[in-house]
Parts: C-alpha cells; sequence; structure tokens
C-alpha cells in the first residue's frame, strides 16, 4: 500500500516481481463468472423487491398499474394491516417470536446439555441412548405432525401455544451438533478440574462448558429457528384458534379468504414484506454463524 | 418426598466419594438427571408418535348396526388392510408419480445451480462476490409459506410483471399456474429457497481444502475450470452427496407450497402431494387409519434414503472424534 512517487530501480524490480506473481495467484476479474452471480444474486432479490413495491399499492392499483411500479400508500396498507381485526397481525408476529425464539432456545439448551453429557461421561448405555437419539435424525418431522396431533389431543393440549413450542424442541440433529462441539471444545481436564473444586455437575454445564460451546450453539439456535419459523404443517394441524397462529399459517388463510375478496391481496402482501424484514436483518447480522460443513458437522466460525 | 433435604446432607457424604472411581450416583444418576429432559421429549414426541402411528396403521373402522349412536363405531385389527388399500390407491400414486417429477425438475437443477454458484465464489477472479453470496443465500430466511406467497403473485398474469412484458411483446406465454405448468411452479419456489443454502454447504467445504493443492495445479499449467472439475468437485463430494440426499427427503415431504398456492390455482387437488393426502385423510375425511398407513409408507421411502445419508455422515465425522 506505499504511495511512493519516485521510485528507485530495486524498487521497480520488486514491484514487477510483485505483479508477476500476482498475475499468477490472483489473475484478473473475469466478466462471465461475476455476471452468472450477478444474475443469481437478482433472481434470489426479485421477489423481495417486488413486494416492496407492490406493499406500497392500493387494492385498486394492484391490478391496475405496472407492478414494479410503486406507489404511495405502503403506510396506509401497513395501518390497515394493523387495524385488521383489532391487532391480529401483530398478535401472530408476536406468537411466531414465541415460537421460533423461545422453542429455538429451549432446544439448544436441551442438545447441548445432551450432547455434553454424550460427549464427556461414561456411563452405562451411553451407545445404546446415542443411537436411539441419532435414530431420531431419520425420522421427518412433517410425519410426526398427525400422530403427535391425535396424542396431544388425548391430553387436551391441541389448539394451545404448548401443542406448537413442545414438540419442536427436541431436535436429535441438535444434539448430534452439540455432541460434536462438546468433544471439541471443552476440555476433559478443565471438568475434572472444577470437579475437584466441589462445583456441582450442572454449574460446571451451565458456567463452564456452554461457554466454551458458544459459536457452535449460535448455529444449533439458527437452524433450528428456522426449522420452527419454516415449519408450517404443525400449527396448520395443532391449532383452530386464529389467534394463537404463527404469521405463516395466518396470512396462508388470509390467501385464503383473497380468493372471494381480492382486497385482502394488499394486506397479504404488506404482511408478508413486514414478517421477512426481520429475519432478513437477523440473518445479515449473524451471516459468519452460517458456515456449515453438514458433511463433518463441524463449523467454522 | 424426601428430595429437598437430601441435597444438603448427600453433599458432606458425597464429596470424598467422588474423587474416587465413582458411585452408583456420580456414574449412573447424573448423566441421565442431565440427559432426562432430551430423553423424555424425544420419548413423548418422537417415538410414542412413531409407535401410535404404528398401532393406527393396524387397525380400522368396525361399524356395527347402522353407524349411528356412540358405541356404533369400534376399532378393530385390520391387518396389513390399510397398507393394501395405500398401496393400491390410484391417487396415492399419482401423488407420488407427481412428486417424483418435481424432484426429478428440481434436485439436479439447484444442486447443479448451487455447485456453479460455490465454485464461482471461491475462484478469485470473481468479483462482488459477497454481495452475491449475501443475495443468493438470503431467502434461505424466507419461510416456504411466504416465499410461494410471493411467486404465487408473480405468476399471476394479473399482477405479475413477467406477464407485462410477454403481453407487451404479444407473446401468449401459458400460465405457470396451469395444470401443465404447477409442477415447474413449485419447483421454482423451492429452488428459489433452497439454491443459496446449498450453495452455502458446499462452499463451506471448498474453503476447507488448503489452497496449496490449487496453487500447485495452476502452476502446472492447469486452467481454473480443469481445477474446479478434476480437484474442487472430487473433494466436495460427500458435501454434494449430503445435499443431495437432505434435498430427496425435503421433496417427498413438500406440504407448505402446495398448500399455499392452491387458493390461486384450480390445478392443485387436495391430494397433490403425498403429503397432503395423508392430511386430506386425517383430517378432512375423518380416516386416520388409512392416513396413518400412508405416513409409515412415506416414512419408510424416507428411512431408506436417510439411511445412506447417515452412513456417509458416521464415514466422515465418527472417525474423527475423540
Amino acid at each position: 500500500m506505499s504511495t511512493v512517487t519516485t521510485l528507485t530501480r530495486p524498487d521497480r524490480v520488486q514491484r514487477k516481481a510483485e505483479r508477476e506473481s500476482a498475475r499468477i495467484f490472483r489473475q484478473k476479474a473475469s466478466p462471465v463468472s461475476t455476471g452468472i452471480l450477478i444474475i443469481g444474486a437478482i433472481y434470489c432479490l426479485f421477489p423481495v423487491f417486488w413486494v416492496l413495491m407492490a406493499s406500497s399499492k392500493d387494492s385498486s392499483e394492484l391490478f391496475s398499474t405496472f407492478t414494479l411500479m410503486p406507489s404511495t400508500h405502503l403506510w396506509d396498507n401497513i395501518v390497515e394491516l394493523s387495524q385488521y381485526r383489532g391487532g391480529l397481525f401483530w398478535r401472530w408476529v408476536l406468537n411466531t417470536a414465541i415460537y421460533a425464539g423461545v422453542g429455538a432456545l429451549a432446544s439448544t439448551w436441551i442438545s447441548a446439555i445432551s450432547g455434553y453429557v454424550l460427549a464427556k461421561f461414561e456411563f452405562p448405555g451411553k451407545k445404546v441412548v446415542f443411537s436411539i437419539l441419532l435414530m431420531g435424525v431419520l425420522v421427518p418431522g412433517v410425519i410426526l405432525a398427525i400422530p403427535q396431533y391425535f396424542l396431544l389431543a388425548e391430553v387436551g393440549l391441541t389448539n394451545t401455544m404448548w401443542s406448537v413450542l413442545l414438540p419442536q424442541i427436541i431436535s436429535p440433529y441438535g444434539i448430534y451438533l452439540a455432541r460434536i462441539y462438546a468433544a471439541a471444545s471443552v476440555p476433559t481436564e478443565v471438568i475434572e478440574a472444577s470437579r475437584t473444586e466441589g462445583a456441582g455437575e450442572l454449574y460446571i454445564f451451565n458456567r463452564i462448558a456452554l461457554p466454551m460451546m458458544g459459536p457452535g450453539l449460535v448455529t444449533i439456535f439458527l437452524f433450528q429457528f428456522v426449522a420452527v419459523w419454516n415449519n408450517f404443517m404443525l400449527p396448520y394441524i395443532m391449532l383452530g384458534d386464529d389467534k394463537l397462529f404463527p404469521v405463516t399459517v395466518g396470512l396462508s388463510g388470509l390467501l385464503n379468504q383473497g380468493a372471494s375478496a381480492p382486497s385482502m391481496y394488499t394486506l397479504v402482501i404488506t404482511g408478508a414484506l413486514l414478517s421477512i424484514i426481520p429475519l432478513i436483518i437477523l440473518f445479515l447480522v449473524l451471516q459468519r454463524y452460517w458456515k456449515v460443513d453438514l458433511a463433518a458437522g463441524a463449523v467454522k466460525a | 418426598m424426601t428430595v429437598t433435604e437430601a441435597p444438603a446432607a448427600a453433599r458432606t457424604t458425597a464429596a470424598p466419594v467422588r474423587r474416587g472411581r465413582g458411585t452408583f450416583r456420580t456414574r449412573v444418576l447424573v448423566p441421565y438427571a442431565m440427559l432426562a429432559p432430551g430423553i423424555l421429549l424425544f420419548v413423548a414426541f418422537m417415538a410414542a408418535p412413531i409407535f401410535y402411528t404404528l398401532y393406527l396403521s393396524f387397525q380400522k373402522t368396525k361399524v356395527s348396526g347402522l353407524g349411528l349412536g356412540s358405541g356404533a363405531r369400534t376399532a378393530v385389527f385390520a391387518g396389513i388392510d390399510n397398507y393394501v388399500a395405500t398401496l393400491t390407491n390410484t391417487e396415492f400414486g399419482a401423488s407420488v408419480g407427481r412428486v417424483l417429477l418435481y424432484g426429478f425438475i428440481l434436485i439436479p437443477l439447484m444442486l447443479g445451480l448451487a455447485l456453479l454458484f460455490a465454485l464461482l465464489l471461491d475462484s478469485k477472479r470473481t468479483r462482488a462476490a459477497g454481495f452475491s453470496r449475501t443475495a443468493i443465500f438470503l431467502p434461505y430466511a424466507v419461510p416456504a409459506v411466504i416465499s410461494s406467497l410471493l411467486w404465487g403473485f408473480l405468476y399471476l398474469p394479473a399482477v405479475s410483471p413477467f406477464y407485462f412484458v410477454f403481453d407487451k411483446l404479444g407473446w401468449d406465454v401459458p400460465s405457470l399456474l396451469s395444470s401443465g405448468g404447477v409442477t415447474f411452479a413449485i419447483a421454482n419456489i423451492a429452488l428459489w429457497g433452497g439454491v443459496g443454502f446449498n450453495m452455502i454447504v458446499m462452499y463451506t467445504s471448498l474453503k476447507s481444502v488448503p489452497s496449496d493443492i490449487y496453487e500447485a495445479a495452476k502452476l502446472d499449467g492447469a486452467s481454473e475450470v480443469q481445477i474446479a472439475l478434476r480437484i474442487k468437485i472430487p473433494i466436495i463430494a460427500p458435501a454434494i452427496v449430503m445435499t443431495a440426499l437432505f434435498s430427496m427427503v425435503a421433496t417427498l415431504q413438500v406440504f407448505a407450497e402446495p398448500t399455499t398456492l392452491r387458493p390461486l390455482t384450480n390445478s392443485l387437488s387436495t391430494s397433490w402431494s403425498p403429503l397432503m393426502l395423508v392430511y386430506r385423510d386425517a383430517f378432512t375425511r375423518d380416516d386416520i387409519y388409512s392416513a396413518a398407513a400412508t405416513s409409515i409408507v412415506i416414512a419408510l421411502v424416507t428411512f431408506a434414503f436417510s439411511f445412506l445419508f447417515l452412513r456417509v455422515v458416521q464415514k466422515r465425522a465418527f472417525g474423527q472424534e475423540d
């Protein structure tokens, strides 16, 4: 980065050598490969751009003006959506935050403690427990939704928040990942030393092991957060009361009504915009944790 | 329940013992107590539902008399009747066929593009790579219902900018929401949502390879494309296999996209995908026994794929652990 104005001869020689090695190791820009990626980026951003434009129109403009032409009704639409049935939409947002946020936090803690025990303790039956839990990775969650409904109906828990929260706390894949992180990041000597000092096992886990597993746990949290937020079938089956809906089920219901009342479409579009904004922000902020090597189960954060 | 007084007493007496080889308490009770929340949730929300579904799948409703009044309908053992019914059900066959076609369109396209993008990101000749990587990964943050909503509107000729352009050019493009196009329409939604995640998986895998391998090949005169084909792709093959298996499992379970799109089109039946059929049997037709048998069949097919996946994982990961 030197900004030397007059180059002496040795400098110039060195510059030339540097340029030579740069030519080999860092070649000039390729418009084709950059272009292909930019096209991919446009494809991925286009629907987001469209929803931003579409949510600025009132319901007559939506069908009469060119779709990518922005209008001035974004705020009106937000107000209208907020007033829809006494702020039901914001209730859905809050529900989603509870299902995905609280659910993923609980899931992360349980995955962490289970993975930690399976990695760091020797006890009879360990192999069996781990193998059975691991088999859970193979079971597709959606297939469980219907029997879970009938079992929860037996105990009267369907159509409550618990019916959406509880089934999604157990994550065999999370346990599997946590076991790898615990094995890699928590030294056995540290645990032994804390025991000698007389610390309780839960204290050792919560105060010593958990922070050591930190970055890996953020990844488990994100995985689980997206899994809950993405799971449409479970709340769709479990919930009848629309005050308990997450945003996804709520908007899908609004779209259904739109078939007979097209003015609903504006609400659906505005709702879609408002619900993806916080997620996009969350994603951009935590992007560095998304370095996932699925095959090795390892995460380089 | 004298548990409340136990800890204080136990701590003083147990402390010296714990430092030794370990008592029953430290060797067995402590680990199992810490595993208890996980095990309980696993039993309640994974094991029990599976066994319950298995049980239901071998039952059927027996109607006595006219089927009126309580007690007129009872569940009886059905043997494999429900499985025979599922496997000979033409609706089920048709839904599996549709989903297979959907998978054949989606998976090669999605993984091919993800691989191409990952290799381009890894290439030193690409500019604006950070922007493109973030943009392509972004749809992963959008849940299937919302992405189906967005694309659903983009497919509607009345709102779609694409149809606006086609119209201006005088082209008569058939709607993607027609019966012939709807499989492509759903595949595109899944492609949009999935390509970035798979790209990141492959890109992470590429990054973990020491770059001196490439530099050596480059000095030997290998071109960028040759390096990609001969070195990079073989090295990240396990990651590609994994993404393929994950995608196959997800394909068999497609539910949210077609369910969300249904209000916008007439060409999606309530039995479009196997899981939609299960949902309809269980909740619209009140036939939980057939629904259970169909779920088991779907689960077994998924198992067959996942088993392969687990073997790949075990080979790669468990060998390295302590």
